[in-house]
């Protein structure tokens, strides 16, 4: 009896407690259960895989003596096409033995011919530089001829090629006289060197006198007559030149002055580009058209404004203009 | 009046700069003074004068100090330690044609002596600026750029790949059309020196189209020029079998034929050279070189030179036998083994030597038929003494020794006991 009573005293919370167990451990259950379904997908996965790998490897080998057996069978085949066809071409070629002849009979004669062509190549060139050498010297003996014209043979006197004592003359002799005189060749012209009035005033101070090598001889007889006394007469020579200011500045003096002004003016130059006013920089800019021409309005006429015409009262077509009027 | 004073003063400054410069030069061409100017620490004062206002004292410097460099390689490291390179490089791109051939005059100097103080010039950006003065409109600064960039890529394969890299092999090719025959010299052995290093670099060379103008130019009476196109071709063939087809396809035979038998020794040896280079690769081009009469030709022109210069012509003659039989049978009718057996006979020199004997064994050692036919030739006894003589050195007895041991006692026995 008192358990009976203990357990109706329960018996209110024993509905909330075996609630409240089973809703607790809820979560649990699904937690768990998930897990389970994840670790067995996973492994059905791996299962699945390995089985696929397995089959891969099968299939592999499989193919690969299939493979095998086909390209061995082309192999068999292509091997009896190639050995048919060497069997022939050796035997029509190679062991020939009269093929072997003709052939060795052909580069034969190909040698020989070519040996000839060669032969006469070489010849040509030879032929050919003979021919250049020749030249040469006779261009040489011309020269020389031209040089030596002078000792061609005058009606009075003969030349050294020309001895009276010969029968013939020399064969320079008539080269002499086909010859042409040499021309004197002209001496360069130097391009002298301007020479500036520091330099004169150089060369009078330092006593320069202008000296040859050469001693003159002892004997010389003396010259005859008064002369001045030398002292006053290196006075004269060697007198320090006092210029006027006119000779003084040199005769492009302009044109020193005018690059002068202009390095100047250069100085002052912030770029050193040239300004092109007619650039084709200025090709490329868009017209940009002034307010009058740009609006949509035109301008007004003052005709318009100012007189209203009636065509139909005009006695006739023309238009007088005052300035026309005389 | 005081500032015509003052200039003077500047007048007589520049006087004296331009005759230092000039004197500098002049010395600067007897090898006897270039030790007393290094002594005298002639390099810092020019590289200052290559910074001179005027531009005369400019060239002048820059042609001493390219004179000075060309002498030996410690001059030339001198001028790369004391940063004269990126002055001149700088400066090469804007001054005018005298600057720019004495500039490039000196970076040749500088490169010519070996691979660092080339690889100096590539890293100082060089390459771009003379490849710019490639396209200049002086023949002169286009020959000196030419020839620095031959100086440097001379020296190995990365080098001339820094060359090429550059974009100057189509720049050559264009060279090489030019009419004054220095230039294309020039042109023609840059392309030479490109292209020797690995066929990589000769396909670029024949990609720019340079094999059918070289080719043109084989009928150039210059022999230099014949000289340098030849040995650029053989460049080209020796790699690979491609590139030798595509060598011969630009009809060269038979006017290659014509050069060996030019008066210039170096000629020859370049045109045997190139047809070795050509018959070496593949059966098919040897048959073709036989065909157009070329082992005629190489035969005649072994016989009409001496030394060294016979060497390619041996060579070929042993490539063309080592194909097949019936090419060395085309060489014995050709009536090559005499020829090689006088070789043998008279060179004093070793390599050439083995090089005949060698030749020898590949024509004997197909059939006995070939055997007898260098036998007839009375070969074997000079032969023989060779290989037993103490001075030949080891290569010639070995070249000596295997062909014909192996293969002339299986042959006809007959006939060598009779010799």
């Amino acid at each position: 009896m008192a358990t009976l009573a203990r357990l109706q005293a329960r018996s209110s919370t024993v509905g909330n407690q075996y609630y409240f167990r089973n809703s607790v451990v809820d979560p649990f259950r699904k937690k768990e259960n998930d897990a389970a379904v994840k670790i067995q997908s996973w492994f059905r996965g791996c299962q699945v895989r390995a089985y696929i790998r397995h089959l891969n490897r099968i299939v592999t080998i499989i193919q690969k003596w299939w493979r095998s057996f086909l390209g061995r069978k082309q192999y068999q085949l292509t091997v009896q096409i190639q050995r048919r066809w060497r069997g022939y071409r050796v035997r029509k070629y190679l062991f020939n033995y009269y093929y072997l002849k003709e052939y060795l009979k052909v580069v034969s004669e190909t040698n020989d011919a070519i040996r000839k062509a060669l032969e006469e190549f070489a010849e040509m060139k030879e032929r050919e530089e003979k021919k250049a050498n020749l030249e040469r010297e006779e261009k040489k003996r011309d020269y020389q001829a031209r040089k030596m014209h002078y000792l061609l043979s005058t009606k009075q006197i003969p030349g050294i090629y020309n001895s009276p004592f010969r029968k013939e003359p020399d064969p320079w002799e008539l080269q002499l006289q086909k010859a042409k005189p040499l021309t004197h060749r002209r001496p360069k012209v130097k391009q002298k060197d301007s020479t500036s009035l520091t330099d004169w005033l150089a060369c009078t101070s330092t006593r320069s006198f202008p000296r040859s090598e050469i001693l003159p001889p002892i004997n010389r007889k003396q010259c005859q007559g008064p002369f001045r006394d030398i002292t006053e007469v290196l006075e004269q020579r060697y007198r320090p030149l006092e210029p006027t200011l006119r000779v003084a500045e040199p005769i492009d003096e302009l044109k020193l002055a005018r690059e002068e002004l202009r390095r100047e003016e250069w100085l002052q130059n912030v770029n050193d580009n040239m300004f092109l006013p007619f650039s084709s920089y200025h090709k490329n800019e868009k017209y940009i058209p002034s307010m009058h021409l740009s609006s949509k309005y035109g301008p007004v006429s003052y005709k318009e404004q100012f007189r209203s015409e009636n065509p139909k009262k005009w006695i006739c077509n023309k238009e007088t203009s005052t300035a026309e009027a005389k | 009046m005081s500032q015509r004073q003052v200039l003077q003063v500047f007048e007589q400054y520049q006087k004296a700069r331009t005759q230092f410069v000039q004197m500098v030069a002049e010395l600067a061409t007897r090898p006897q003074n270039i030790e007393t100017l290094q002594n005298a620490g002639v390099m810092s004062l020019l590289r200052t004068l290559l910074l001179d206002v005027v531009p005369t004292i400019q060239q002048t410097a820059a042609l001493a100090l390219g004179r000075l460099a060309n002498y030996n390689d410690d001059l030339a490291e001198a001028v790369v330690k004391c940063d004269i390179l990126p002055q001149l490089v700088y400066s090469l791109a804007e001054q005018n044609r005298f600057y720019k051939k004495a500039a490039a005059f000196v970076l040749r100097a500088v490169g010519k002596h070996s691979p660092q103080l080339a690889q100096a010039i590539v890293d100082c950006g060089a390459l771009d600026t003379l490849v710019i003065c490639l396209e200049d409109f002086d023949p002169g600064v286009k020959e000196a750029a030419a020839w620095a960039l031959r100086y440097i890529a001379r020296h190995n394969a990365e080098l001339s790949q820094a060359v090429v890299d550059a974009g100057a092999v189509p720049l050559l090719v264009l060279c090489i059309q030019e009419p004054e025959i220095a230039l294309k010299r020039i042109a023609a052995s840059a392309l030479s020196d490109i292209a020797k290093h690995s066929p990589e670099l000769a396909q670029t060379v024949v990609d720019a189209g340079a094999v059918a103008h070289l080719a043109q130019m084989i009928l150039n009476p210059d022999a230099k020029l014949k000289h340098q196109i030849l040995s650029a071709l053989s460049q080209v063939s020796k790699h690979s079998v491609d590139l030798a087809e595509m060598v011969v396809e630009a009809e060269i035979f038979p006017v290659v034929l014509t050069c060996l038998k030019d008066k210039d020794e170096y000629v020859k040896k370049n045109a045997s050279t190139l047809i070795r280079e050509i018959a070496k690769h593949t059966p098919e081009l040897s048959q073709l070189v036989v065909n157009a009469g070329g082992v005629a030709a190489v035969i005649d022109c072994i016989g009409s030179c001496k030394g060294n210069t016979r060497l390619p012509g041996i060579m070929m003659l042993g490539y063309v036998a080592a194909h097949s039989e019936n090419l060395a049978m085309a060489v014995i009718i050709s009536k090559g083994v005499p020829q090689l057996s006088v070789c043998l006979s008279e060179e004093p020199e070793d390599h050439i030597k083995a090089a005949a004997a060698w030749a020898l064994g590949q024509i004997g050692r197909h059939t006995p038929e070939h055997a007898r036919a260098v036998a007839v030739t009375n070969t074997l006894p000079v032969l023989l003494s060779l290989y037993m003589s103490t001075e030949s050195s080891e290569d010639l007895q070995v070249k000596v020794l295997f062909p014909w041991i192996f293969r002339y006692t299986s042959a006809e026995g007959g006939q060598l006991s009779t010799t």
